[in-house]
């Protein structure tokens, strides 16, 4: 695969109070950044689970964006810790399945912090850039090219 | 909530509708939303699409119209718009849904605005993850389940924290339309700031002749508990049932039988400086109310400077008292309340000049703050409101009022302060009208906007108050220049004139900005709010809901959302209090039904989510061996949900089923091969 043309998909899990609310000021103060990542809205960071991860991997996302609020500031009081645990542990068990825990990233944004949210998301689609594609769904199944790499529709979804 | 539904839900059975708003030019400036309506209808076809459209202004009554006519006619079971974000316009599709009798919950907005058309540059780029978006969507609400919003009751009683000018007229509006007000205030009085000014601009009005009678009706309002000396320390609970704990610091003062003569505060022999109410400019004593028209009239010892708490002699005040109210034995008091909304109208810090070193303020006698100004000019203040040098006697020659200290300046803070262009020339015309000193004005725009401002400009500008255009680079006492002796010396760039000047003046008095409270950042986490990057109170939107927050049942007036005079505080605290009244009035409030829930039959009783809540919301049965959420207590955040190993526990809104399906769908995996990324 052409590296130079390789387009990362990033799915981003978002919290509703903090996070998803940045990416909405981005918006509002017209902050540019590319479009290679995909957000999900969630409640809370503390509503990430682990397979959510794996599933976006599986599925053939090249990196993970994992966002909440900053230590102390949840607005469920300390449910972003409980995302924090999940994070170390999904990194350790990306690096024994053979993928370099770099591709999961946790930033935390606040509702006012739209310009670091789409920094942080920009150097991330950068980082991914530089470590190529994932092309975890090639590995398991059928090998359909893609503009991101390469997607299983048959297996690497249900 | 899922009973009605006998088999999964699947794009065989359920008849989807995709709806692409154009928002003008926001979205279809640079989203293709047509193709994107036409790849939907064709390639999500076999993912339950049956009808996909793009439209100018889905939220128009004419777009929601068309999500309603083809429910009606195409009998759409689930709905799908690609729009701007959910914050805004969630509520609006939803309640379309619901009018045209699809339950509001088979709705699903998804962002093309705030995080693709307005984010990114590229419109092919753009175009292509606005499908990803919606195919996202189009998975997500397959799952989606009708459900009932919950419904709660509203406690009638409202807390209003903050006693300043805000706080006060909402809990006066409340409490005027009938319903109990709980005003906590940590000073020893209500009033704020706003009592410590002299004039108001632009009509200087006197600021006690008009604070102070709403003063006294909030302290013998039959509706409103004051409660003054007082912190709220804890939060708990939700809208229309929040239970508060508030610390009542010991005032050593028996309420009930102090008469508020003020012959303690005569005996006590302990001289202390205000640097609250006086702003450091003259003394209290060790019993004190912060000043004569104090609501409520009793005062409070000053634990740490009163001579009997340091050195265990004295008691002064007690000899004297003549009705026995000095209590030395009280302690802090912890109370709990029962709220149904919260209004915080916790105002502002002033800005503190020492941090800008070169106007020299803490280091050259005759420099002032703003703050100290309004108690030298104040006719109950130090002086007798005789405006005069540090010394108390000389009156100035010629004063400097310089504009934008903290504010306007990416060294401090990047906002206006919005009200120190007028209280400048307030102090002007004061300065002018009773010393006949120079004064002169030194400012980077003038900023007189709203009724009769600009017309107390022009007023100021006629009384003969010179203006200088720049932003001054120093106060200096050091003199350089014949008649620069003993003077202060402002050294600035004239930058209509284009020269530097060097003015020498007696007292230099600097217009400090407005800053959030020092703790506003505790008060928030207290309450669960967010403060922007500046600090302030985040509103839930800037132009049409300025005193909700993301946190329902919590409301904001004042300063703590943003600098502002007076007239808009009052607003603000009057909108607010609008607000609450018609929450109270409708004794109930539907909320939003996203909660947790367990299935016995699949819970194995390994309590892993049991500490996992923090509202302690998971109740265990050790009988039936398995956990239990209450609905009442759990605040939907998932985390249980996320946590347990037997998958046993459901999030209601956001179920695995929903966001796995959305992941899916945001990778293009819902799409038989033919129709790949690569097809679009």
């Amino acid at each position: 695969m052409n590296t130079d043309t390789f387009e990362p998909v990033i799915i981003g899990f978002t919290c509703n109070w903090c996070s998803y609310r940045a990416a909405d000021l981005a918006g509002t103060a017209r902050v540019k950044y590319p479009p290679n990542v995909r957000l999900i809205r969630m409640m809370c960071s503390g509503r990430l689970d682990p397979t959510f991860v794996l599933k976006a991997i599986a599925g053939g996302a090249d990196g993970i964006l994992i966002t909440g609020c900053h230590p102390g500031e949840c607005h469920y009081l300390e449910q972003n810790y409980k995302a924090l645990r999940r994070f170390q542990l999904l990194r350790r068990t990306l690096a024994q399945m053979g993928i370099r825990p770099e591709r999961l990233k946790l930033v935390w944004a606040s509702a006012a912090e739209g310009v670091k949210l789409a920094e942080e998301i920009t150097c991330f689609i950068e980082e991914i850039r530089a470590l190529g594609p994932l092309d975890w769904p090639a590995l398991t199944g059928e090998r359909i090219p893609v503009a991101s790499g390469f997607i299983s529709a048959e297996e690497g979804g249900r | 909530m899922s009973t009605e539904k006998t088999t999964p839900p699947s794009p065989e059975t359920e008849k989807i509708g995709v709806y692409v708003c154009h928002c003008g030019s926001n979205i279809a400036g640079i989203v293709d939303v047509q193709e994107v309506a036409e790849w939907a209808g064709e390639r999500l076809k076999e993912r339950g699409v049956v009808v996909a459209r793009d439209y100018k202004f889905m939220c128009s009554s004419l777009g929601q119209e068309l999500i309603e006519k083809d429910i009606q006619e195409k009998g759409l079971t689930r709905v799908v718009v690609a729009a701007c974000s959910p914050h805004l316009h969630e509520n609006t599709f939803r309640t379309a849904c619901g009018r045209a009798g699809l339950n509001p919950y088979l709705c699903e907005l998804v962002s093309i605005r705030e995080q693709v058309s307005w984010v990114h540059t590229d419109k092919d780029a753009a175009t292509t993850k606005s499908k990803a978006v919606v195919s996202g969507g189009v998975e997500r609400v397959i799952h989606h389940e009708p459900l009932e919003p919950l419904v709660v009751p509203i406690h009638p009683t409202t807390l209003v924290v903050g006693g300043g000018i805000a706080g006060i007229q909402a809990a006066l509006e409340i409490a005027d339309a009938g319903f109990p007000v709980i005003l906590v205030e940590r000073e020893p009085s209500i009033g704020g700031h706003m009592a410590q000014f002299d004039k108001t601009f632009p009509t200087l009005d006197c600021s006690a002749c008009i604070l102070t009678p709403r003063m006294v009706s909030v302290g013998s309002h039959p509706n409103i508990t004051l409660l003054t000396w007082s912190e709220v320390t804890r939060v708990d609970g939700y809208v229309g049932n929040f239970t508060v704990t508030i610390r009542k610091k010991p005032r050593y003062i028996n309420t009930q039988l102090c008469t508020g003569c003020g012959i303690c505060q005569e005996k006590c022999p302990k001289k202390i400086i205000d640097d609250v109410y006086e702003a450091g400019l003259s003394y209290r004593k060790a019993v004190y109310t912060p000043f004569p028209q104090a609501v409520p009239k009793y005062p409070v010892i000053d634990r740490e400077n009163c001579i009997f708490f340091q050195k265990g002699t004295c008691r002064a005040c007690e000899k004297f008292c003549p009705t026995n109210a000095i209590d030395f034995s009280q302690n802090e008091e912890y109370m709990t309340i029962e709220a149904g909304n919260i209004i915080l109208a916790t105002g502002y810090d002033l800005f503190d000049p020492r941090r800008v070193t070169q106007y020299g303020y803490g280091r050259l006698a005759n420099v002032f703050t703003s703050l100290e100004f309004e108690r030298l000019s104040n006719s109950a203040g130090p002086t007798n409101g005789n405006i005069v040098l540090r010394d108390g006697v000389t009156p100035p020659a010629a004063v400097g009022i310089i504009h934008c200290v903290g504010s306007r300046d990416r060294n401090y803070n990047n906002y206006c302060s919005v009200i120190c262009c007028m209280q400048g020339l307030k102090f002007a015309h004061l300065v002018k009208e009773r010393t006949g000193a120079t004064v002169y004005n030194f400012y980077i725009d003038m900023r007189t906007a709203y009724k009769a401002y600009d017309e107390f400009y022009q007023r100021v500008l006629e009384e003969g108050t010179l203006f200088v255009r720049g932003k001054v680079a120093e106060v200096t006492d050091a003199a350089r220049l014949p008649g620069e002796d003993g003077k202060l010396i402002i050294q600035v760039e004239d930058t209509l004139a284009g020269i530097q000047r060097r003015i020498p003046v007696d007292m230099v008095i600097l217009s400090s900005g407005l800053e959030p409270r020092h703790d506003a950042k505790q008060v928030a986490q207290l309450f669960g709010l967010s403060c922007s990057a500046d600090g302030w109170y985040i509103e839930k939107h800037p132009k049409l809901d300025p005193v909700a927050t993301m946190t329902e049942g919590i409301f904001i007036a004042g300063c703590v959302q943003g600098p502002k005079d007076i007239p808009s505080s009052v607003s603000q605290g009057a909108a607010a209090a609008a607000r609450v009244l018609g929450r109270i009035q409708q004794e109930h409030i539907a909320l939003e039904p996203i909660r947790a829930t367990v299935d016995e039959t699949k819970c194995s009783g390994c309590r892993i989510c049991n500490n996992l809540c923090p509202f302690n919301a998971i109740l265990f049965h050790a009988d039936r061996n398995v956990s239990e959420v209450n609905p009442a207590l759990c605040q939907g955040c998932g985390t249980c949900v996320a946590a347990c190993p037997a998958g046993a526990i459901s999030g209601t809104g956001f179920s695995n089923e929903q966001i796995l399906a959305q992941i899916e769908g945001l990778l293009l995996l819902n799409l038989t091969p033919k129709y790949t990324l690569a097809a679009l």
